[in-house]
């Protein structure tokens, strides 16, 4: 019998696929151990210097004032992210309303949904086309631990700890807007604390 | 709604022209025998009065002893249906033919059905992993996957 017709494809390549797969399990193996918070340090009460204080005050303000999320929405966490953007919940009054589609007009990294490993890559590669300084809010259960996905998980990453540093995290599964914004404020909490300039060296 | 035809019904009729292809049958499915899968299929598709021209979906299911592979016909010019099932009981290697040929609708399917239950389509142009990468180990959808 005659099986004709089929269209031809454009990539028949394999070998793409495995470099994609090598990329992803090499990934895999690197990233077991959590990253922990970079920001650890700040629950410690630091000696402040007057004049460097105010400047970083200023500093601080300006970024906590206008966090922008890098797009970064694998699933339905996304959402309530949505929902937290539109009239009804308004972001804007936060100064965060605009959604950068690209990562380098982005600071702020919001996690909304689950992140397989085959996706993995890719998100840790937005994350590092990010400009410094820049923040994580792991949102949901599946950004915190894998949530549900995470006891049969072959291909959930447990946790976006394991891919990249996060600062906050929103629990629920989803969070309700109300939650976030509650977790974006923290994080404003957070970047207020921060010391930008230090004496001596550089 | 869409017509049920009745699996015995045409399981009579094949038995004319496919002598020995049908393992089994009931009131909604046929069980082909895996080497004349692509003749009943081609049959199924061709005749006239069947015409199954569209592929709703292929699926399979993990028995331990055996897999099957569920194929779901239907007919757009008739508004009529019919369950085509077939079985193998390899599990090293599984391989099936493949109704890429008749369906076009089959490639992903076939290949979902490779990633997730390991089951090959020969003929099948492009049979590699759809949604897992490649290099992982083991196809998940087993029963005894891990
Ligand atoms: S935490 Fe719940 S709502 Fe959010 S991505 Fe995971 S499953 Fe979806």
């Amino acid at each position: 019998m005659e099986i004709g017709n089929v269209r031809p494809y454009i990539y028949p390549d394999i070998e793409l696929d495995r470099e994609e797969g090598q990329v992803i399990e090499d990934l895999k193996a690197n990233s077991q151990p959590v990253i922990p918070d970079p920001d650890k340090w700040l629950e410690e009460e630091l000696p402040q210097n007057i004049l460097l204080t105010s400047v970083d005050a200023l500093i601080n303000w300006g970024r906590r004032s206008s966090l922008w999320p890098a797009i970064c929405f694998p699933a339905c966490c996304a959402f309530e992210l949505i929902a937290a953007n539109g009239p009804r919940f308004d972001l804007a009054r936060f100064g965060m309303e605009i959604l950068r589609a690209s990562p380098r007009q982005a600071d702020l990294m919001i996690t909304a949904g689950t992140l397989t490993w085959k996706m993995a890559p890719n998100v840790r590669r937005i994350y590092n086309q990010m400009a410094e300084p820049k923040w994580v809010i792991a949102m949901g259960a599946c950004g915190i631990s894998g949530g549900i996905f995470a006891s049969a998980s072959y291909a959930v990453v447990p946790g976006y700890n394991h891919i990249i540093p996060v600062d906050v995290y929103v629990p629920g599964c989803p969070p309700r807007p109300e939650a976030l914004i509650y977790g974006i404020q923290m994080l404003q909490k957070k970047i207020a604390k921060r010391r930008n300039l230090t004496l001596g060296k550089g | 709604m869409t017509v049920a035809l009745s699996g015995k019904e045409i399981a009579s009729q094949l038995e004319e022209k496919l002598p020995e292809s049908i393992i089994e049958s009931g009131q909604d499915y046929l069980v082909v025998k895996n080497e004349s899968l692509l003749a009943v299929a081609a049959f199924l598709k061709d005749t006239r009065d069947l015409d199954f021209d569209y592929l709703n979906f292929i699926t399979a299911v993990d028995y331990y002893d055996h897999f099957e592979v569920v194929y779901r016909l239907s007919s757009l010019e008739h508004n009529h249906s019919l369950v085509m099932k077939t079985r193998c009981a390899e599990r090293e290697n599984p391989v099936l033919p493949s109704v890429i040929g008749l369906w076009q609708g089959a490639d992903f399917q076939e290949r979902e059905i490779y990633d997730l239950m390991g089951i090959r389509f020969e003929g099948h142009p492009n049979m590699k992993r759809i949604f897992l990468w490649e290099g992982f180990a083991g196809h998940p959808l087993r029963k005894d996957f891990r």
